[in-house]
């Protein structure tokens, strides 16, 4: 697969930004977060609990690397460098190789914090669907977590799994959800759950003269079926929120929501910055309460 | 907080929940798992604003916990899981 | 009493055709995507290379994923019935049995008449079956009967991490990256699948003697580690492991 099909499978493109209403130079903590993901890596900094700016890029093949890419790529925006941050949290898949955290945090505590400052204090159910991992998170009005699980055994359900049928059946990973949409009438779930199974189920599908949609239909719906249970597992509280690379497939989306009978929220923010800006957020409490760097 | 830990597969449901809010990282699940599932922290690495150590399944431990656990989970006579007993506020649970 | 046992599985179809305790011939095919075309070719086959003709066979026993697809049975067998009865039929001393077809794994206890005690079936999930391994194969570009001898040259324990098949893909990939040699991939794949193993034996209790059927047997890198793990001496694994199912429904039909 050559780079410039890379860059077009997961329909997003590199972005950073500054708040022009922010003096940080004024602020009491600059506090920075970072999230380094399987598929991209976000940095976000922020001046006492407000965003100041984010750069959010594509993770590269050295984790070390990504982080400090993705915190210059935001500081950049700004015109300031990185001595201006007061404390730095690493989250996310790789984030025992960001050099600069003072810390680090497991997603779970981030992803939820940052959903209460993205999606608004009304967020209580938080579902990510990324490349490797399902998680489903429970949080009250200000984003602490009551319930959670993380599901990063089984491929079933995450974006590699999409990924492997998209291979299967040759069509790019980002039409794969509009495809599957395309089908007069809504086929059966794929039985098997197993992505490897599931394959070969797909394969026997399309011999016996199924259509490239109609096989893509029957496993965008075992995957939605596949998501619900896990959220099912946390319980479904109302002001439902999806994150992950998988809340831009209409295919699983358009399926799942019938299920969950919630309308998905809506917010001004870059989704994918959710861990990062919890992770930001947190960097500012502890500065509050007197855990800071020590200096 | 109710922190699962665990897996979902297509064989079914494998997980350990720990109520975060009974635990009181005393360490005694931590001497009664022979398999060595639990660690206690200083910090909960899911919730920074905590101040008491709490306990966690091990990284290495939470995505096979359907093999790992198969010790103390013999087909026939189930005897109490000893990290179930051991803890005195019942913060573990398990799910199959 | 002359009867044939007849086993379509996942990956291939087998044949045994037993006159009384005497294995009289054996044949196997790979299934494809037609299962009553592979029954129907493995049958005929089997009678060719045995020169026998239809009539001759009494009753015919179905086992395997697909005993539906074999339209000519008379009788449907268990597939973990088959294999107690096979594992008694090669050692007599068996006790527990293991056997990893591509898509299921099973530990069975069993008695001195190779009656089934006890049972775990890991299915649905392809960590926990011989497709782990062929995936694992492809990943690493080995050829799949290559694999195990290569594992054993390894004295290296580097572990995986993932178990889905699909995740330790990648992980194969990244080892292969960071220039890991290929021999101590080979190990830690099997060690990982062995692992598994492992504990489903361990879930209906250690009772030896210990016997592994189906392809998995002739794989010596995934014994080896079984045996370490368990610290048992010996692993009884009989000539051609692959044939247990069918050997054991052509048993369970004349009975």
């Amino acid at each position: 697969m050559t780079d410039k099909n890379n860059q077009e499978l997961w329909r997003w493109t590199e972005s950073n930004w500054a708040n022009p209403d922010i003096n940080f130079k004024k602020a009491k903590y600059i506090t920075a977060g970072i999230d380094v993901g399987s598929v991209s890596s976000q940095a976000v900094v922020m001046a006492d609990g407000e965003m100041l700016a984010y750069g959010n890029m594509r993770t590269g093949s050295d984790s070390p690397n990504s982080a400090r890419n993705a915190l210059n790529f935001a500081l950049k925006e700004l015109g300031a460098d990185e001595s201006i941050i007061n404390y730095c949290i690493g989250t996310g898949y790789g984030r025992v190789n960001v050099p600069m955290a003072d810390r680090t945090l497991t997603e779970i505590a981030c992803h939820a914090r940052g959903a209460n400052y993205i999606y608004g204090s009304e967020v209580r159910t938080v579902l990510d669907v990324g490349g490797q991992d399902i998680k489903a998170i429970k949080c009250d009005e200000k984003g602490k977590v009551s319930n959670f699980l993380m599901n990063d055994k089984c491929a079933a359900g995450t974006g590699r799994g999409m990924e492997v049928f998209s291979d299967l059946v040759g069509v790019s990973i980002n039409e794969v959800g509009d495809r599957s949409l395309d089908v007069e009438k809504e086929p059966e779930p794929v039985s098997s759950t197993c992505v490897v199974y599931a394959k070969t189920e797909a394969t026997g599908l399309l011999r016996a003269g199924w259509s490239t949609e109609q096989v893509l239909a029957a496993y965008c719906r075992a995957m939605a079926g596949r998501i619900f249970e896990l959220i099912e597992k946390i319980g479904i509280e109302k002001g439902f929120a999806v994150t992950g690379g998988m809340a831009k497939n209409r295919g699983v989306m358009e399926r799942l929501m019938p299920m969950v009978k919630l309308d998905f929220m809506k917010t001004k923010w870059d989704t994918q910055l959710a861990g990062a800006a919890g992770a930001a957020l947190f960097g500012n409490a502890l500065c509050k309460k007197g855990k800071g760097r020590k200096k | 907080m109710f922190a699962n830990y665990g897996y979902k597969d297509a064989s079914g449901d494998y997980f350990i929940t720990i109520d975060t809010d009974k635990c009181d990282g005393c360490e005694d699940c931590v001497t009664a798992c022979s398999l060595g599932i639990f660690e206690v922290l200083d910090e909960d690495p899911n919730d920074p604003m905590r101040d008491e150590p709490v306990a966690i399944v091990k990284n290495d431990k939470k995505k096979k916990l359907k093999y790992e656990c198969n010790p103390c989970k013999p087909k026939d006579n189930v005897a109490p899981l000893p990290c179930v007993a051991s803890c005195k506020n019942q913060a573990i649970s398990h799910s199959w | 009493m002359i009867t044939a046992g007849i086993e379509s599985g996942a990956k291939n179809t087998k044949v045994v055709i037993m006159d009384n305790d005497k294995i009289l011939c054996k044949n196997m095919v790979l299934t494809g995507f037609d299962q009553r075309l592979a029954v129907k070719r493995a049958f005929e086959d089997a009678l060719k290379a045995g020169n026998l003709s239809k009539d001759k066979i009494e009753k015919i026993g179905a086992t395997g994923s697909g005993k539906d697809f074999v339209e000519i049975a008379d009788v449907n067998v268990n597939d973990i019935k088959a294999m107690g009865k096979a594992a008694n039929y090669f050692f007599s001393n068996a006790r527990t049995v293991v056997d990893v077809g591509s898509e299921e794994g099973r530990t069975v206890k069993i008695n001195e008449n190779g009656d089934i005690e006890d049972f775990v079936i890991n299915e649905k999930c392809a960590a926990g079956a011989g497709s782990f391994i062929e995936a694992m194969a492809r990943a690493l570009e080995v050829d799949l009967e290559e694999m195990g001898p290569l594992a054993l040259t390894s004295d290296k324990e580097i572990g995986m991490n993932a178990q889905c098949v699909v995740f330790a893909e990648s992980e194969v990939v990244g080892l292969i990256h960071a220039k890991t040699a290929t021999n101590d991939i080979s190990r830690a794949i099997h060690d990982s699948m062995a692992s598994r193993i492992v504990s489903m034996i361990r879930r209906i209790g250690v009772n030896e003697d210990i016997v592994v059927m189906g392809g998995v047997g002739r794989n010596p890198g995934f014994i080896t580690p079984i045996q370490r793990e368990l610290n048992v001496e010996k692993i009884y694994v009989p000539d051609e492991p692959e044939f247990g199912p069918a050997l054991g429904a052509a048993l369970v039909a004349a009975l």
